[in-house]
């Protein structure tokens, strides 16, 4: 059966190299496995049912015309839920099927188990849903005073900061509203998994996802088992972006798996995976910046309301985010941020890469430009002149000790050539258009914007945050000391599974190390790859297993010496006695047995926010700035993004090309934000659930990227490493934004941009 | 499902006369995506990929004959570029690579989907397109062929065989809108082409109705205003043309964009390629 692989790592590249990712090769040559390759014999096929409505009653479900179809194992509704009949990342509020109402288009009602997905599929159709559909409410302001979709309500939750002084206002003064669409992770590798039904009657799940044991306890309850009873092992996966946080098919595939009593496969198809999980808030924004004359920010005043769809998700934490992030990287003195996330009809919404400062950011840039515009000034230096520093104090109170190379990130983003301008020569597919041919060389204007973003690193809000990680170090077959990194951090893409082999030799001093597959049933919980955390928690984790194995193997030498351990030296993978010549290797230490050491990492405590939404809430920071060239043909309303330069503040570059490969692919995210991805929600019903029609950028939409790390480390960071997979998807479509609106002179007010906005847009007078 | 794989035409007539409910693949570009969708279960399938005799391309002094089996691929090489520009130019903003090596002109217009990237050009030459069944062969003017939003004149038991256009002396152009810049579905498509022998304009629009769109009152009108000799028409005309062929549209609102929209880009890429094609001779 198919499952994780096992994984050796080239010789010698510690941290702070490009070593070369141990699943890089497979997964160009296509060798590497995907949850959807998962097979074992005598597996069944799942399926899920779902509603077609955004809102309504069910009246009814019969499952016996499917149950009587040949080749169906089992049907599963809400009445089969063994445990907890809910689940939710943070607080379980989603059914795990919907019994009697649905409360979003896509809404799982079913679950069926057949002996080939085609009989899988047709079982599906089979079973008999009577609904009795209901108005959604599909309106996230007028959601708050409407009758509750839910027990719990439609206000998720409602974040108010105040700072400064309330009456304070400024000289010059500009507002602006501002909205953004809903965008799709659009992982390539769709949902999939295969829980095994296990002796000890329990089951074991293989799943791609990004948090093991979070999907073991949330599966676990919702089966009524202990958690030890649901084992997971992370498969391969194909992308994640916060689109794997929330558990999708994993319980049903274990009800399946249990009540069949055989191994059940699942795979949505492309436009499954449009319902199967939450998508990026859509945002709707109000800003009123306060200036004085020469171009200081006084007061920041705002209300961003977030649409949550019809369960939590992760929308309490990303509201969280929007309204501390709201302000943007810049020092503000006074400050009235409202920030709200509400239930609708819609679809749920919840994590996704940049993680609510994505939004705000499309308003604070647009903000600051304005600004400048209203001032006289030029937008770089207006930014320059505002962007915080070291030990400057944030809208929620937090003063900044860490690494905050605000103007570095901005001057760096500015200090890349610009490319050279459009001529007559160019091809015409590199024009705004690309294979439709559509501009000619006079119907392109070129326009350049600027964008600058900060997010926390980690978990917040006084949330325990943690990773573990076990080292193993022992004599491999020829002698040679072999270490086992054991973590069951997801590797979702970002590269862990090489900076974790990068940490052990340079910790270890080995040049052999071996990744063991990711499960829960080994090692405890690494904590989500997500919020940019990983390389800070779980890389932590393991330097301090490699610590704990240093430790003992000096104990063992301090005890053949005889000698006490302050006179012992770890060096270049050997131990040695201060004032002697005596040293003893590795592969002779190790001659006594292997060493193990597992060690938790937990980051330095956050606080809760106040009432007035004051508090040391957040870990750590990182700042970004993004310029971005386009050309636009404002006749047809159509852009061709030229070209993108950053300054990333990355703390210390543990891997360069890893980094830089997540800043390429962070911008395409927001590149495509900026112009095309959008899913398109008409009264609750999502229109374009395929890659036909929702949009991710193609090669002829990807700009040239120039990046340059500013590595200032920061001081409580393993390594001196910030996160970096986030920063490069937030002020990047921002920036677009920008450079269209000096291209056309439009004053865009919405991401994305779509070629009416642009070609059928009203000039401002 | 069964799948009947015939190597011959008269094997593929007979294939579907055996099996009436049967659908033609002829690429799947379309197909397959509405089977992957649940949307279609046919009975049967009769794929034509093997009938060798459906791909080619016969150009003559006069006339070019593409078979029904020719890849969008096969469309943007070879001597079509020179002779069919327009043409090559449209096969290429169909889909991915992969997806030009599958789909086929013959999908293209049986299909007749209104965003059709290869149907406009089809219907401004005013092709002709042949089909072949049990009781034998007929030709059918596209405009005829084409009679709604995926709905054609294809009888039950016929297979398209080939596309013919006549060869118009004089440049041609194709111009489509769509959101991201390659791998989309027209929001709105134009080809024009430029007859130097006969002195007029035929221009043809996609996306914007259920049918490709003829503005004939915007041919006649700038056919007129043209200055044949020196090849020139003044900005009024070229833009009174882009108007008239925007007022023929009947585009509508859809997840893909606006109809004031679709009708506002006909304009502009009517007018503009026009203009290339003047460009082009002067």
């Amino acid at each position: 059966m198919a499952s994780a692989s096992t994984t050796t790592a080239r010789r010698g590249s510690g941290v702070g190299e490009s070593a070369g990712r141990p699943d890089g090769v497979p997964k160009v040559r296509g060798e590497f496995a995907f949850s959807s390759d998962l097979w074992m014999d005598e597996m069944l096929w799942g399926k899920t049912l779902r509603s077609p409505h955004a809102s309504a009653r069910i009246v009814s479900i019969d499952a016996r015309p499917a149950l009587a179809l040949p080749g169906v194992h089992a049907v599963m509704t809400a009445a089969d839920v063994t445990g907890r009949a809910t689940y939710g990342v943070e607080v379980p509020d989603q059914p795990v099927f919907a019994s009697d109402v649905v409360r979003f288009h896509g809404e799982p009602v079913a679950a069926v188990a057949a002996d080939h997905p085609e009989v899988a599929r047709a079982a599906a159709r089979l079973v008999e849903v009577v609904y009795e559909p209901v108005e959604p409410v599909v309106d996230p302001e007028l959601a708050v005073t409407a009758a509750p979709l839910h027990p719990s309500g439609n206000l998720f939750r409602h974040v108010r900061i105040r700072r400064g002084d309330p009456s304070a206002t400024g000289d010059v003064v500009v507002e602006g509203s501002y909205e953004v669409g809903m965008q799709d992770q659009a992982f390539m590798g769709p949902e999939s998994g295969l829980a095994v039904p296990a002796e000890d009657g329990g089951v074991d799940l293989y799943v791609a996802t990004q948090w093991l044991h979070v999907d073991r306890d949330q599966i676990a309850a919702s089966l009524g088992m202990p958690p030890e009873r649901v084992r997971l092992y992370l498969a391969g996966v194909g992308g994640a972006f916060g689109g794997r946080e929330d558990v999708s098919l994993q319980i049903h595939l274990c009800l399946l798996a249990l009540r069949t009593g055989r191994p059940v496969k699942m795979v949505y198809s492309r436009d499954e995976s449009f319902f199967g999980h939450v998508h990026r808030h859509p945002a709707r924004m109000w800003y009123r910046h306060h200036a004085n004359r020469a171009g200081d920010l006084v007061k920041v005043e705002a209300r961003i309301v977030l649409d949550g769809g019809a369960y939590l998700s992760s929308s309490n934490a990303v509201v969280s985010n929007a309204a501390a992030f709201a302000a943007g990287p810049y020092r503000v003195p006074s400050a009235a941020i409202d920030g709200y996330a509400v239930r609708t009809n819609n679809p749920p919404c919840g994590a996704m890469r940049g993680f609510g400062a994505v939004q705000v950011c499309f308003g604070h840039e647009a903000q600051m430009d304005k600004l400048a515009a209203a001032l006289g000034m030029d937008p770089v230096d207006l930014r320059l002149r505002n962007a915080l520093e070291q030990f400057d104090t944030l809208v929620t109170g937090q003063v900044l000790t860490g690494a905050t190379p605000v103007r570095e990130c901005i001057r760096a983003a500015m200090a890349h050539p610009l490319p050279p301008d459009p001529t007559p020569r160019d091809p015409m597919m590199s024009r705004p258009g690309g294979a439709g041919l559509t501009a000619d060389d006079g119907d392109v204007r070129r326009g350049t914007g600027l964008a600058v973003s900060f997010k926390n690193i980690g978990y917040s809000e006084g949330f325990d945050d943690y990773a573990t990680a076990r080292v193993r170090l022992e004599a491999g077959v020829a002698g040679e000391p072999l270490a086992t990194v054991l973590v069951a951090t997801a590797e979702v893409g970002q590269g862990f599974v090489t900076l974790a082999q990068q940490i052990a030799r340079e910790e270890l001093g080995v040049a052999d190390v071996v990744l063991a597959p990711a499960a829960t049933s080994d090692v405890g919980s690494a904590g989500s790859s997500s919020a940019s955390r990983q390389t800070w928690m779980s890389g932590g984790a393991v330097q301090l297993a490699c610590a704990g194995v240093r430790r003992q193997l000096l104990d063992r030498s301090a005890v053949r010496w005889g000698c006490a351990l302050e006179a012992l030296r770890w060096e270049d993978g050997a131990v040695t006695r201060l004032g002697s010549v005596d040293r003893l290797t590795l592969a002779e230490l190790l001659d006594a047995g292997a060493v193990e050491a597992e060690h938790e990492y937990h980051h330095r405590p956050t606080k809760a926010l106040d009432a007035d939404g004051q508090g040391d809430a957040h870990l750590s920071f990182m700042y970004a700035a993004h310029r971005a060239v386009v050309d636009v043909d404002p006749g047809l309303g159509l852009v061709r993004v030229v070209q993108v330069t950053t300054g990333q503040d990355v703390g210390r570059a543990l891997n360069p090309v890893q980094v830089t490969g997540q800043i390429e692919g962070g911008i395409a995210q927001g590149v495509g934000l900026a112009v095309m991805e959008e899913i398109v929600v008409d009264g609750g019903q999502v229109r374009n659930p395929s890659f036909t029609d929702y949009l991710i950028p193609t090669t002829l939409d990807m700009p040239d990227v120039a990046a340059t790390l500013i590595e200032v480390p920061e001081p409580d960071a393993p390594y001196g490493a910030k996160g970096v997979g986030e920063p490069p998807a937030i002020s990047s479509g921002p920036a677009v934004l920008a450079a269209i609106r000096d291209a056309t002179g439009l004053d865009l007010r919405r991401a994305p941009v779509r070629p009416e906005d642009i070609a059928l847009g009203v000039r401002p007078a | 499902m069964g799948v009947v794989l015939p190597t011959t035409l008269d094997e593929a007539v007979d294939a579907l006369a055996a099996t009436p409910d049967a659908q033609l693949l002829a690429g799947g570009t379309d197909f397959c995506v509405e089977v992957n969708f649940g949307l279609r279960r046919p009975a049967a399938v009769v794929a034509l990929r093997r009938v060798r005799e459906l791909r080619h391309v016969d150009v003559t002094p006069g006339e070019v004959v593409i078979g029904a089996g020719t890849t969008y691929a096969d469309l943007c090489a070879g001597r079509l570029r020179d002779v069919l520009p327009a043409l090559s130019a449209a096969a290429r903003t169909v889909g991915s690579p992969q997806i030009r090596n599958a789909g086929t002109i013959g999908g293209n217009v049986a299909t007749a989907s209104p965003a059709g990237d290869t149907l406009p050009l089809l219907v401004a030459l005013d092709a002709r397109v042949t089909l072949c069944g049990h009781e034998g062969e007929r030709e059918v003017p596209i405009g005829e062929l084409l009679t709604g939003v995926k709905r054609t004149a294809i009888a039950p038991g016929e297979v398209l065989v080939h596309v013919a256009v006549e060869r118009p002396h004089g440049p041609q152009q194709f111009l489509k809108v769509g959101t991201r810049n390659a791998m989309v579905i027209a929001v709105a498509s134009a080809a024009v082409v430029l007859d130097l022998d006969a002195r007029r304009v035929r221009v043809a629009l996609g996306s914007v109705g259920p049918v490709p769109v003829r503005p004939r009152l915007a041919e006649d009108e700038i056919s007129e205003a043209i200055d044949w000799v020196h090849l020139r028409a003044s900005d009024a005309a070229v833009a009174r043309f882009g108007e008239l062929a925007a007022q023929t549209s009947s585009p509508i609102t859809d997840h893909r964009s606006t109809a004031e929209y679709r009708r506002h880009a006909v304009q502009v890429i009517a007018s503009r390629g026009l203009r290339r094609c003047l460009a082009d001779v002067a």
